[in-house]
């Protein structure tokens, strides 16, 4: 665990540091990039980018020893990956456009054919030369054993220039994922902007590859966002908070796997960012399952509230003992379960304002009104002032409240 | 279908004629495919400045790929659009789109305001911070809908009704010469089916044009100037009262109109 803490503070040693910091600044990247993938609903292409990029390192690889080098070379491998992920972002788009195949069929095949055609030039490598190959296999789940000062200005420098380009692109991507149909129609080139967006996704998955693995490069892309969506209900909020999701997972990650070096960099990162999913899921405050049972409590006790209202507007008994438990906590009704003055009152609103729901349930046929037809959300909230004038001439003038 | 092509003749589409450049929507020729299926063939169509025009055909006529296509949304495989006599891309600042609201997603994580400020895009671009005046702007345009409560909402909770207000208020804030609106009133409750028409008619009385797809024949006579009937040919096109008549309707929708409608419809025109 000292060694943990230790690259945690950044004490571990000039190497440790630099990756730990470039892993954060990956996953802040990641994070943020992923936003716009999981907004425009096409978060399964990165997955076909990253295996794609397999063939990519092995060709380069075997060019570069061809050509006298030792193979070893990251900008070298990260080219190739980057041109064969390319290769296979292009044939996915080529296939959904040309044919009448789905986009998900098209990814399924250039997914498994790519990745299948690196693992056999992967074994042709390895058994071609055992001595030099080492490593190669690092690109599948990631490694921060024998990183280099230059790999990790590769990966800090990348990551905080995608970072900036997102930034600058965040208003046409904004727009492209909420309304194509809207943005086209403004002059936008929504082709252009999507190639963009898969332009960045693939600089993440390229600069993450040695890091994180390409098999696992997807989860940093995609579930910092979905988890963000979990706190917030706004765009820029989900983006800059995946960016810190994937930045602290990447940070942390990197930190435990420099202090455990036999345990691959790519799993540790993901769990971790795994488990921030997890919390989020049961108790980010906005749509955490928590917070959507809480809700459901409150809302039961709305209806009750509202039924026991209601009751007391037609004179009629209460027998419910939870109706009774809560007109009594609010003072609506005294022990022997007569209404105080303040329980009249608002049965009469009640009264007045579930006449006027009644029309509205008329003449609005739509579940996302009837869904807030709880009885404690005020009316006036749910419509305008227009809307509710025009329940009032329905109703047809004053009616005498309180029954 | 010989006696088809008579009635687009007599019906005022000036056949063969050059763009108007008065029109702020004129369509020569425009064919568009799915597949090898036309579902738009050599439509002409000028619709007038100043006016409220409705796009009117039975389901699959070709409607919503007609203003798709006349705003370069779709690919097409031949003709001409020119809106104000210019091409469609020189002129999109003069034009303000609002789609079917079942065409977004609406648990998007964003605010009405948010989208409304979207409207302004062009104005904003890249890299300007949306300015005091560039809000109070979309909130102008939200009142204009009766909306200016609901800006910080999510739009996730908003009706159908609210949510084509929303999509209304993003048009206003482009502050177009043009609204083009592909069913505005579909699936909207009576309150905002009025608010809308008489924001339409407001744009109107301001020298703008209005072109909609419209689907409740009852109320054409009620709402339009103009009516274009397509059924992926352009049927027949001119003023409502000379034009919405039962005998264009029974063209363009074929058999699947009854006849006791036509009769209801021809008492509403008269």
């Amino acid at each position: 665990m000292p060694d943990f803490l230790a690259a945690l503070l950044l004490q571990a040693g000039y190497n440790a540091t630099l990756v730990t910091i470039g892993a954060g600044l990956l996953g802040f990247a990641a994070g943020a990039a992923g936003t716009f993938l999981f907004l425009r609903k096409r978060a399964l292409v990165s997955d076909a980018v990253a295996h794609a990029t397999l063939p990519g390192v092995a060709i380069a690889f075997l060019v570069m020893v061809a050509l006298g080098g030792n193979g070893q070379s990251l900008v070298g491998l990260l080219l190739g990956s980057a041109l064969s992920a390319f290769a296979g972002l292009w044939l996915v788009e080529w296939i959904a456009r040309t044919t009448r195949l789905a986009e998900d069929a098209a990814i399924g095949a250039v997914l498994s054919v790519f990745f299948g055609f690196g693992v056999v030039l992967l074994t042709v490598i390895q058994t071609l030369d055992r001595g030099r190959q080492a490593g190669l296999e690092d690109f599948l789940l990631g490694s921060t054993a024998g990183m280099l000062l230059q790999d990790a200005q590769t990966i800090a420098f990348g990551g905080a220039l995608t970072v900036a380009l997102i930034w600058v692109l965040r208003r046409p991507m904004t727009l492209v994922a909420f309304d194509a149909g809207h943005a086209a129609a403004m002059g936008i080139d929504t082709r252009r902007v999507d190639l963009a967006m898969m332009g960045l996704v693939m600089a993440v998955t390229v600069i993450g590859l040695k890091l994180v693995g390409l098999i696992l490069i997807v989860a940093m892309l995609i579930i910092p966002a979905v988890t963000a969506r979990f706190w917030t209900n706004r765009v820029e909020r989900v983006l800059w908070t995946a960016g810190v999701i994937g930045g602290v997972s990447g940070y942390v990650g990197a930190a435990l796997s420099a202090s455990a070096p036999d345990l691959p960099t790519g799993p540790i990162i993901v769990l971790i960012a795994a488990g921030v999913f997890a919390l989020s899921l049961l108790f980010a405050p906005a749509r955490g399952v928590l917070a959507s049972a809480l809700a459901h409590r409150r809302f039961q006790a709305r209806v009750h509230r509202r039924q026991g209202l209601l009751a007391l507007v037609r004179a009629e008994p209460i027998h419910d003992p939870l109706t009774l438990r809560i007109l009594r906590a609010e003072g609506l009704i005294r022990r022997d379960g007569v209404a105080t003055d303040k329980g009249r009152a608002l049965a009469a609103k009640i009264a007045r304002d579930e006449r006027r729901w009644d029309v509205a349930r008329a003449v609005h046929q739509d579940t996302a009104l009837t869904g807030r037809y709880d009885g404690l959300t005020p009316i006036e909230d749910v419509f305008t002032a227009d809307q509710i004038a025009d329940f009032d001439a329905r109703l047809g003038g004053p009616q005498p409240v309180g029954g | 279908m010989p006696s088809t092509l008579t009635l687009a003749a007599s019906g005022g589409a000036q056949t063969g004629a050059g763009p108007d450049p008065a029109s702020p929507l004129c369509l020569r020729g425009l064919t568009v495919s799915y597949g090898d299926k036309p579902a738009l063939f050599s439509v002409d169509a000028t619709f007038p400045a100043g006016a409220m025009s409705a796009i009117i055909g039975p389901n699959g006529a070709g409607k919503s790929t007609l203003l798709k296509a006349a705003l370069g949304l779709i690919p097409t495989v031949s003709g001409q659009v020119t809106v104000y006599g210019q091409p469609v891309a020189a002129a999109r600042d003069r034009i303000a789109y609002v789609p079917q609201r079942a065409s977004v997603d609406w648990d998007f994580p964003t605010t009405v305001i948010d989208v409304v400020l979207m409207g302004r895009y062009r104005k904003l671009g890249l890299f300007r911070r949306v300015s005091r005046a560039e809000r109070a702007l979309a909130l102008d345009a939200l009142a204009r809908v009766g909306m200016e409560g609901f800006a910080d909402r999510q739009i996730g909770q908003l009706s159908g009704g609210q949510q084509q207000r929303v999509f209304l208020a993003r048009a206003l804030a482009q502050d177009a010469d043009l609204y083009v609106l592909d069913e505005p009133f579909a699936g909207v409750d009576a309150a905002t089916e009025r608010a809308i028409i008489d924001l339409l008619k407001g744009l109107k009385a301001q020298g703008k044009s209005v072109i909609a797809v419209h689907h409740d024949l009852a109320t054409v006579a009620g709402y339009f100037d103009h009516v274009f009937l397509v059924n992926v040919r352009a049927m027949a096109e001119g003023p409502v009262e000379t034009t919405f008549t039962p005998a264009a309707l029974a063209q363009t929708y074929g058999g699947r109109l009854a006849a006791t409608h036509l009769d209801q419809l021809a008492l509403t025109v008269r």
